[in-house]
C-alpha cells in the first residue's frame, strides 16, 4: 500500500475528489493547512501597511492505496490540481505497512 | 455674553449658533435651535420633536454598541478581538453612570465665574430633572440621554489608538476621568453656554467636542503608551474586515442620530442634516476607493469604509451648516485628506495610532471644522462662510480647533502619565504577545 500525500489549491478539491473517484479511490482524509514553497506567500494591504503573508492556505490530502494504482493516482490528482500557476503544490508518496478497518477488522487492501 | 444663552433656574438647549447670531435673529432660528432665554420659557413639549430625539438616541447609541466595538474588533488580530469590543460595551456603561453622577451637569448648567470653561453641579446626579422638564420643546431626560450617547461614544473612539497592549483598569480609570475632565468641559465650551459659543465656532454635531477631541487624545495615548510590540515587523492584518464592514455599517445608519438628532427637532434643519451626511459619506468612500486604487493599485474594503467614516466625521461639525454642494466637496477632500493621514503620515511620524482614531477623527474633524467655515451658507445655517464672503469664520473655527486641541493633547497627557506612574498603563510583554482576550478577560474566540 502507498500513502499519497497530496497539498493542493483549496479550490482544487473538487476536481480532484472527483477524478480519484473515476478510478476507484472513494476514501481520502482532507486538512486546511498553511504554507509556501516556491511561491513565498503574497502582500496585504491595510491602510497603506503592507504585511507579506508567507504561508497561504492550501488543503492537505492524504489517501492510502494499493500499490497497483498509486501511479495512476498520482497522476490523476496531477492532472486534476493543476492550474499552470505556481502554488499548484506537491505529491508525495511513502509506503505504508498496514491498513485495518476499525468496525470488520479487515486489514490489508481489503480495508482500503 | 453667557447670560443669553443660560436661565440658570431652567433647562440648558444645545446651541449650535453664535452668541451674535441668535441675538440678531429671529424668533423662528431660536425656536429651531432651543432658543434663548425667552424662547425657552415659552416652549412647550413638541411630540413630533420628541419622537425624532427619542430615536436619535437609540441610533447613537448603537454606534458604539455594536457599531464601533465591530468596526475595531474587526480590525485587531484575534487574539484580542474581545479586548477590543469589551473596551466599547464598558465604555458604553461606564460612561452612563458618570454622566448621570456628574458629566451631564458639568457640560450643561451655568458654571457662574467658571462658566467660559465648565459647568457647575447643581445637576449632579440629574438633581431636577423631573417628568416635567423641558429642553427647547423636548423632554430635558431626551437631552441629557441624547448627549449621554455622545459622551459614550467620545472616550470609546479614542480607544482604537492604543488598541492591543492597554491594562483594562488603566483603560477604565483612563476613559472616566477623561470624559469628566476633558469632555464634558469642551462639550461646555461649545454646547453648553462656554467660550467657543461665544466666539462664533460653528460646530452642529461634534467635530470639535467628539472628533478632534477623541482623535487628538487618541494620538497623544498612541505616542505615551508607545508602538505595539512588533509593530512594522509583523503581521498585524485585520482578522474579520467583515466584522468592521457592519460596525462601519451600524455607524453610518446611526450617524443619522448624531447629527440629524443634533437639530434636538424634527424640522427641515434636521432633513437638511440628514441629507448632507448621506452625501459626504458617500463622497468620501468613493474619493478613498479611487485614491487607493490609484495609489495602491486595488480598491479595498477596509478603504471604502475608513473613507464613509472619515466623510461622516468631517459632514458632522458642518452638518447644520452647508448645503448639498458643500457636503460633496467636504466628503471628497475628507476621504482624500483621511488616507494619506492613515498611510502616508502616520508612516511618516511613526507613532501606532492601531486603528488610525487620530488619522480618521482627529483628521477628519480638522478638515471638517476648518471646511464647515469655508462652506456654510446662510440660507441653511443662518451663517455664511467663506465661499459667501466671510473669511473670518475660517479662523473662528480654526481658533475653535486650536482651543480644543491644547486642552485635550495636555489634559490627556496628564492624566495618562499619572496612571502610568501610579497603576501602570501597559499590559506586560507576554500579556501583549499572548493576547489580551485569554489574559485580561480569561475567554478567547473559538472556531
Amino acid at each position: 500500500m502507498k500513502m499519497l500525500i497530496a497539498v493542493i489549491k483549496p479550490h482544487k478539491l473538487d476536481d480532484v475528489q472527483a477524478a480519484l473517484a473515476d478510478i476507484g479511490i472513494s476514501g481520502m482524509t482532507v486538512s486546511e493547512v498553511k504554507g509556501h514553497g516556491r511561491q513565498k506567500g503574497h502582500t496585504e494591504i491595510y491602510r497603506g501597511a503592507e504585511y507579506q503573508v508567507s504561508f497561504l492556505p492550501k488543503l492537505k490530502l492524504e489517501i492510502v492505496c494499493p500499490d497497483a494504482i498509486a501511479g495512476t493516482a498520482v497522476e490523476t490528482i496531477q492532472s486534476a490540481a493543476r492550474t499552470d500557476q505556481i502554488g499548484d503544490g506537491k505529491i508525495f508518496v511513502t509506503d505504508i505497512t498496514e491498513a485495518v478497518r476499525i468496525r470488520t477488522g479487515e486489514t490489508g487492501d481489503a480495508a482500503l | 455674553m453667557t447670560t443669553k444663552f443660560i436661565k440658570p433656574a431652567g433647562p440648558i438647549a444645545r446651541m449650535h449658533r453664535p452668541a451674535w447670531l441668535i441675538a440678531a435673529t429671529t424668533t423662528a432660528l431660536a425656536v429651531m435651535a432651543g432658543g434663548p432665554a425667552s424662547a425657552a420659557e415659552d416652549a412647550t413639549l413638541s411630540a413630533g420633536d420628541t419622537a425624532w430625539m427619542l430615536t436619535s438616541t437609540a441610533l447613537v447609541l448603537m454606534m458604539t454598541i455594536p457599531g464601533l466595538a465591530l468596526f475595531y474588533g474587526g480590525m485587531v488580530r484575534r487574539k484580542n478581538v474581545l479586548a477590543t469590543v469589551m473596551q466599547s460595551f464598558a465604555a458604553a456603561c461606564l460612561m452612563t453612570v458618570l454622566w448621570m453622577i456628574a458629566g451631564y451637569s458639568l457640560a450643561f448648567t451655568d458654571g457662574g465665574a467658571a462658566n467660559a470653561f465648565v459647568g457647575g453641579l447643581s445637576k449632579a446626579f440629574l438633581a431636577g430633572i423631573t417628568k416635567g422638564s423641558l429642553t427647547g420643546t423636548i423632554p430635558e431626560s431626551v437631552f441629557m440621554t441624547f448627549q449621554m450617547t455622545f459622551a459614550i461614544i467620545t472616550p470609546a473612539l479614542i480607544c482604537g489608538a492604543f488598541a492591543d497592549r492597554m491594562k483594562f483598569s488603566a483603560l477604565l480609570w483612563f476613559l472616566a476621568a477623561w470624559m469628566l475632565v476633558v469632555y464634558a468641559p469642551i462639550t461646555h465650551w461649545v454646547w453648553g453656554g462656554g467660550f467657543l459659543a461665544d466666539a462664533g465656532v460653528l460646530d452642529f454635531a461634534g467635530g470639535t467636542v467628539v472628533h478632534i477631541n477623541s482623535g487628538i487624545a487618541g494620538v497623544v495615548a498612541a505616542m505615551v503608551i508607545g508602538k505595539r510590540h512588533g509593530y512594522g515587523t509583523e503581521n498585524m492584518a485585520p482578522h474579520n474586515l467583515v466584522l468592521s464592514v457592519i460596525g462601519a455599517a451600524l455607524l453610518w445608519v446611526g450617524w443619522f442620530g448624531f447629527n440629524a438628532g443634533s437639530a434636538v427637532a424634527a424640522d427641515g434643519a434636521a432633513g437638511m442634516a440628514m441629507a448632507v451626511t448621506q452625501i459626504a459619506a458617500a463622497a468620501a468612500a468613493l474619493a478613498w476607493m479611487f485614491a487607493e486604487w490609484v495609489v495602491i493599485k486595488k480598491p479595498s474594503v477596509l478603504g471604502i469604509i475608513s473613507g464613509a467614516v472619515a466623510g461622516l466625521v468631517a459632514i458632522t461639525p458642518a452638518s447644520g451648516f452647508v448645503d448639498p454642494m458643500g457636503a460633496l466637496l467636504i466628503g471628497l477632500i475628507a476621504g482624500l485628506v483621511c488616507f494619506w493621514a492613515v498611510a502616508g503620515l502616520k508612516k511618516a511620524l511613526g507613532y501606532d495610532d492601531a486603528l488610525d482614531a487620530f488619522g480618521i477623527h482627529g483628521i477628519g474633524g480638522i478638515v471638517g471644522a476648518v471646511l464647515t467655515g469655508v462652506f456654510a451658507v446662510e440660507a441653511i445655517g443662518g451663517t455664511s462662510g467663506l465661499i459667501e464672503g466671510n473669511a473670518g469664520q475660517v479662523m473662528t473655527q480654526i481658533g475653535g480647533i486650536g482651543a480644543t486641541i491644547a486642552w485635550s493633547a495636555v489634559a490627556t497627557f496628564v492624566i495618562l502619565k499619572v496612571i502610568d506612574l501610579t497603576i501602570g498603563l501597559r499590559v506586560a510583554k507576554d500579556v501583549e504577545i499572548e493576547g489580551l482576550d485569554i489574559n485580561l478577560h480569561g475567554e478567547t474566540m473559538h472556531n
